[in-house]
């Protein structure tokens, strides 16, 4: 009697762990990881092969890693970087979504504005750090322009695709009910805007990654450039590669950490 | 062959009687036309009247400019000559007396369903708790109760037209505008819609001016229609359809005078199609 009961739920015991096995398998963290695992798998194979003297497997690297932490190299040196990208980052948003919006809300002033913002986002404008240096010197303001020439483009140019894509029937209902052109603004324009000029910070902030790297690079070895230039230049390869990684790192966590903030305070909705 | 002809003659259904005039109309558009840049006539002198306390439709053919007609009344665009008179006055653009529901709800997806129905009275200046309170109720007279933390993107199609209309009744407007405002929820939701909105014309005490593509719709629930031609728009017919609408919502769509006035609209309706 018990036993006859039992028996219909007994395959599905017997299944059980499978299905966990594969329900673990096609979660998306397992998945993330895995995709992880396999880019790290092949660095490493590729550093055994070895596909070049210069290029070292992904546990050497770790290694070089730990040795510039341990040293505080990688710390200084990231001091020296933020330097630069903190300040060129900030006025590159600042100046970047007002100018944006300003341009999304005036016609006159977008059509002053719009063609430079164009033309720098589609040129290759490491090619303009030579002038800025002959322009700047070799010092912080250079490194910082180069930050700002590079995040400011894609800032400006979303802020105003954004602003310009404000639903029409919000913009008319806002009217309909009476609102000012500054409730207009402030209430329906921007908060429909937020989720495209955040979407244009994330980009300026790989943007700004790329600029404060290439101008440590290019302009005067500081920071991580100088890390990355010096134990190139005395070979030490997993040392050089521990900083690339560790910038890489940096950046990713950083774009992570500004979706966050955007969704805790700009967008009740999307919460969880 | 004129069906207005036919069915005005026919005592009103049971609205309480204006005492010793003609009802006033709250709406009243006077030679509207409109031409787009380009030289598309959308309108092409229409003069209409709005009766106080009654739902007016707007009905015509796809393209007609029913909803160009309703938005400059609403005030949201300005027509090419001709005069909207709201209550006795010109208007030029929105007021306080008239309320939108829109077609596709523009319901602001950042914000919670009460912030969106007191978003009128978050406009006007009314206090946090107090535009609360009125959006409280509206929620609950338009049955979303328990919904007002939930955003828009957490509900039905049908449910955040509901947050529309709250959003329309809260500012407590005269006149209340809707576009199209069924097209875009299924069959069923729909013909809920429209028993509710025939609940609403008569306990509100307010006007509404409806525009719909739907036949049956419009007989359903107007207290009176204007036919619209196509495009230079005018108005071909007004028809006022004498439905007796107490008791069973279902037997309307039985009901004879219900058929005939749907069958008088296709005809005038069916030449403009070919």
């Amino acid at each position: 009697m018990q036993i006859s009961e039992l028996a219909p739920a007994l395959p599905a015991l017997r299944e059980a762990p499978a299905r966990r096995w594969r329900d673990l398998l096609i979660h998306p963290l397992v998945l993330r990881l895995l995709s992880f695992a396999a880019v790290l798998a092949l660095w490493e194979y590729a550093g055994r092969i070895p596909l070049s003297p210069a290029f070292p497997t992904f546990l050497e690297t770790l290694g070089g890693l730990g040795a510039i932490m341990a040293d505080g190299t990688l710390f200084k040196a990231f001091l020296i970087t933020l330097h630069p990208l903190v300040i060129g980052l900030t006025a590159s948003i600042l100046c970047g979504i007002a100018l944006g919006v300003l341009m999304g809300l005036h016609e006159p002033s977008e059509w002053l504005f719009a063609p430079i913002f164009v033309i720098a986002q589609a040129a290759p404008l490491a090619a303009l750090i030579p002038i800025l240096t002959f322009a700047y010197g070799i010092g912080l303001t250079a490194k910082v322009m180069t930050v700002c020439i590079m995040a400011m483009p894609v800032i400006v140019l979303n802020t105003l695709g954004a602003v310009r894509n404000t639903p029409k029937s919000l913009l008319e209902m806002g009217s309909s009910f009476l609102a000012t052109r500054s409730q207009s603004i402030r209430l329906i324009i921007l908060p429909a805007a937020s989720p495209m000029i955040f979407a244009g910070l994330r980009l300026g902030c790989a943007a700004a990654f790329i600029g404060v790297i290439l101008a440590e690079l290019l302009i005067t070895p500081t920071g991580i450039g100088d890390v990355i230039s010096y134990n190139q230049s005395v070979a030490d390869y997993p040392k050089m590669y521990a900083a690339i990684l560790s910038i890489i790192v940096f950046s990713v966590l950083f774009i992570e950490l500004l979706e966050r903030i955007e969704v805790t305070l700009f967008r009740p909705e999307a919460r969880p | 062959m004129n069906p207005s002809a036919a069915m005005a003659s026919q005592p009103n259904r049971d609205l309480p009687p204006l005492p010793g005039r003609a009802p006033q109309p709250i709406v009243e558009v006077r030679s509207i036309s409109k031409t787009y840049a380009g030289g598309i006539e959308a309108l092409s002198g229409i003069s209409l009247e709005f009766p106080e306390g009654r739902l007016t439709t707007l009905l015509g053919p796809s393209g007609c400019g029913k909803t160009t007609l309703l938005k400059i009344i609403a005030g949201l665009i300005p027509a090419t000559g001709g005069q909207v008179l709201v209550d006795g006055r010109e208007v030029t653009g929105p007021g306080p007396e008239r309320a939108f529901v829109f077609q596709d709800f523009a319901l602001m997806p950042w914000a919670s369903v009460i912030r969106n129905v007191a978003f009128g009275l978050e406009l006007r200046g009314v206090a946090h708790s107090e535009r609360e309170a009125i959006a409280e109720r509206h929620i609950a007279r338009v049955g979303l109760k328990g919904f007002e933390r939930k955003y828009p993107h957490e509900l039905s199609g049908g449910m955040r037209q509901r947050v529309g209309l709250a959003r329309a009744l809260a500012v407590d407007a005269k006149v209340v505008l809707m576009d199209e405002p069924f097209s875009a929820v299924d069959e069923q939701t729909r013909r809920k819609f429209q028993e509710e909105l025939l609940e609403l014309v008569a306990n509100e005490g307010k006007s509404f001016i409806f525009v719909t593509h739907s036949i049956e719709e419009a007989v359903y629930v107007s207290d009176r229609i204007a036919l619209l031609s196509r495009r230079p728009s005018r108005v071909s017919a007004i028809i006022e359809p004498q439905i007796q609408r107490g008791g069973d919502p279902e037997k309307i769509r039985r009901d004879s005078a219900y058929l005939d006035v749907v069958e008088a609209i296709w005809q005038q309706l069916r030449h403009y199609l070919d």
